[in-house]
C-alpha cells in the first residue's frame, strides 16, 4: 500500500444562496482512486475548478471526504486522533506565499512548524539550518519575508514544511503567482527534494511545462480522473488535453503539428532539445 | 515607500541595552514608570534623571533621535502645564487680567512636566532597543501567571505578532487599492472632511475583504503545520536569563532603593 491512497473518494460542498438557504450540492471531487508510492514525483494537472486543489485539501486532513476513505502513511485522515501525525507526515504548501509565512524573521517562520510539533530548542535549530540549506535560502535567514521575491517566500514556505520532517510534501499550486523565474526557482527546489531526499512529492499545477519531470500525471476535469500516465503519454494526446482547456506546451504542440503534417516523430515530445535531435534523427534517414 | 514603515520605531544598533531580555526591559520600564510617581522631592527626579541619562548612554540610540519622537507628545505636555498652572488653587503668586499663577499651581505643574517628559522618553527608549517581536515574547512570559485566570496569553501574543507581521503587507495593498481607484477616477484628496472620510469606503470595503481571506489562508496554513495553540508547543527562541539580566535587574531595583529612599524625603 502506497504512502498516498485514495479509494473512492467524494467531496461534496453545499451551494447556498445569499440568504444561506440551500440551493444544492456541488461535487468538487468525483469517485477518486489513486495510489502513491514512497519517493514518487507525481502532478496533477487540471485547469481551474476541476477539484484538484480539493483533492490536495483531503491529504492533509485539511478537508474530509464525504463519501469515500484518504490514507496517508497507513492512517485515514477521517480519524480524529490521526490528524497531527497525517498533518506533520503530508506536509502542505500553498498557492500565496504571503498568506502562508507566519514569522517575522525567514528562520523564525521554518521554526514554526517543529514548534508546534514540541521539537527541543536545540533540535529545531538543526531542521531550521538543514532545511533553509536544502531549498538554498540559508543566507536569507535574518531577513524579514517581506523584502524576499515571490520564488524566495515559497522556498521559504517549503523550508518550513521540510523542518517538519515529512514523509511527503502536497504543493497546492505553489507557482501560480510566481513570475517565469520564481516558478524556475520553486520547480528547481522541488525536484531536488524529490531526487536528494527521497521525499514524495505532489505537485498540483495548471502549468505543463513542471510536469515534465513528474513520474507520474493525474488530469482531472469536473472532479474526476480524466488521464493517467507518464507525462510522456499524457503529451502524447494532445486532442485530448486541448479538449480537458490546457494549454500544451509550445515544442509539444509544434509536434505534434508538424506529425500531422506527415513528418515522422515520435509522440509525446517534450523540450526543444528533443525535438531538435527527433528532426535531426528523421533528416539522417531520408 | 510604504513597506519602510517600521512599526513600534525600533532603532537598529547594538549595544547591552540592546540584547538585554525584554523581560528586564518591560519590568524595569514599569518599576521605573512608578517609581516617578512615589517622589515627593526633585532629589527623586534627580536620581530618576541620572539613572535614564545612564541608560541612554548605555543604548548607543542618539539622543536626537529620542527627542524626535517627543515632538509627537509636546502639545499634550503643553496642555497639561497650563491647566495646572492657571488652576490649581493655592497662594497667589502673580495674577494678570483673569489669570493667576499660585505657588502650588507652579509646583505641580513643573512636577506633572518632568514626570511626563521622563516617563515617555523611558518608555520610549524600551521600544528603540527592543524588537517588536522580542517584546511580544516577553509580555507572553511575564503574563504566563494570568493563565490561572483562563486568559489566554499564548493567543494574545500570537494575535499581535501576526499583526505585526501582516501590517506592512496591508499598508502595501491599501496602496495598490488606492492607486487602483484612483486611476478609475477616485479623489482622495479635496473635499472637506465628510467627503474625504466617504471616499475612503470604497478603499476600505475591499481592504477588509482581502483582509478575511488572508486571515482564512493564514488559519489553514497554521493548521497545515500542525498549529493547536500554546499547549505542547516549545521554543525556538526562548527566554532565558543571563548574566547581564541578572545584573540588569540589580541595576533596577538600586536604582529603586536610592530613588525613593532619598525622594520619599520631606524638607
Amino acid at each position: 500500500m502506497g504512502i498516498i491512497r485514495t479509494k473512492d473518494l467524494v467531496y461534496e460542498y453545499v451551494r447556498r444562496d445569499e440568504e444561506g438557504n440551500v440551493e444544492g450540492f456541488t461535487t468538487a471531487v468525483d469517485k477518486v482512486s489513486l495510489d502513491v508510492q514512497a519517493g514518487e514525483f507525481i502532478a496533477i494537472l487540471g485547469h481551474n475548478g476541476s477539484g484538484k486543489s480539493t483533492l490536495a485539501k483531503h491529504i492533509n486532513a485539511i478537508l474530509n471526504p464525504t463519501e469515500g476513505t484518504v490514507w496517508v502513511d497507513g492512517m485515514d485522515t477521517s480519524k480524529e486522533e490521526h490528524v497531527w501525525d497525517i498533518r506533520q507526515r503530508a506536509g502542505m504548501v500553498f498557492q500565496n506565499p504571503d498568506n502562508q509565512i507566519i514569522g517575522q524573521v525567514v528562520e523564525e517562520d521554518v521554526g514554526f512548524g517543529p514548534e508546534n510539533m514540541g521539537v527541543p530548542t536545540r533540535e529545531i535549530w538543526e531542521r531550521v539550518e538543514e532545511s533553509l540549506k536544502a531549498v538554498g535560502m540559508y543566507e536569507y535567514r535574518k531577513h524579514s519575508p517581506n523584502k524576499l521575491s515571490g520564488g524566495q517566500k515559497q522556498r521559504v514556505s517549503i523550508a518550513g514544511v521540510l523542518a517538519m520532517h515529512p514523509k511527503c510534501i502536497v504543493l497546492d499550486e505553489p507557482t501560480a503567482m510566481l513570475d517565469p523565474k520564481g516558478r524556475g526557482e520553486v520547480v528547481r527546489a522541488v525536484r531536488a527534494l524529490n531526487d536528494v531526499e527521497g521525499i514524495t512529492v505532489v505537485l498540483i499545477t495548471h502549468y505543463m511545462e513542471e510536469i515534465i519531470h513528474a513520474d507520474r500525471v493525474f488530469v482531472m476535469d469536473s472532479g474526476k480522473i480524466a488521464m493517467e500516465g507518464t507525462p510522456r503519454e499524457i503529451f502524447s494526446q494532445v486532442e485530448k488535453l486541448q479538449e480537458l482547456r490546457l494549454d500544451v506546451p509550445q515544442v509539444t504542440l509544434l509536434a505534434h503539428e508538424l506529425q500531422k503534417k506527415g513528418i515522422r516523430l515520435p509522440d509525446g515530445i517534450l523540450t526543444v532539445e528533443e525535438l531538435a535531435d527527433a528532426l535531426a534523427a528523421g533528416n539522417e534517414m531520408h | 515607500m510604504l513597506r519602510d514603515i517600521t512599526l513600534g520605531q525600533y532603532y537598529q544598533t547594538e549595544s547591552v541595552i540592546h540584547r538585554l531580555d525584554p523581560r528586564v526591559k518591560l519590568g524595569g520600564t514599569l518599576l521605573y514608570i512608578i517609581s516617578l510617581f512615589l517622589f515627593r522631592n526633585f532629589l527623586g527626579y534627580g536620581a530618576a534623571a541620572v539613572f535614564l541619562a545612564a541608560v541612554i548612554g548605555l543604548s548607543h540610540v542618539p539622543f536626537k533621535f529620542i527627542v524626535k519622537g517627543m515632538k509627537a507628545i509636546v502639545f499634550l505636555l503643553l496642555i497639561t502645564v497650563v491647566f495646572n498652572l492657571f488652576l490649581t488653587p493655592g497662594t497667589e503668586l502673580v495674577s494678570v487680567w483673569k489669570l493667576t499663577i499660585t505657588v502650588e499651581g507652579l509646583r505641580t505643574a513643573v512636577t506633572m512636566a518632568v514626570r511626563l517628559t521622563m516617563l515617555i522618553i523611558g518608555s520610549s527608549l524600551m521600544t528603540l532597543t527592543t524588537t517588536p517581536n522580542n517584546l511580544t515574547d516577553g509580555m507572553e512570559r511575564m503574563m504566563r501567571p494570568l493563565k490561572v485566570f483562563k486568559v489566554p496569553v499564548h493567543e494574545v501574543a500570537m494575535i499581535m505578532s501576526i499583526a505585526l507581521r501582516f501590517i506592512p503587507i496591508l499598508l502595501e495593498e491599501t496602496d495598490k487599492i488606492m492607486k487602483a481607484q484612483i486611476a478609475r477616477g477616485a479623489d482622495f484628496e479635496t473635499g472637506n472632511i465628510v467627503k474625504r472620510a466617504k471616499a475612503l469606503v470604497p478603499l476600505l470595503v475591499p481592504l477588509f475583504i482581502s483582509a478575511f481571506r488572508r486571515a482564512n489562508d493564514l488559519a489553514m496554513a497554521m493548521e497545515a503545520r500542525c498549529y493547536r495553540g500554546g499547549e505542547g508547543r516549545t521554543k525556538m527562541k526562548p527566554l532565558v536569563y543571563e548574566k547581564r539580566d541578572r545584573l540588569g535587574y540589580l541595576c533596577i531595583f538600586v536604582y529603586l532603593a536610592v530613588g525613593i529612599t532619598v525622594g520619599r524625603l520631606r524638607f
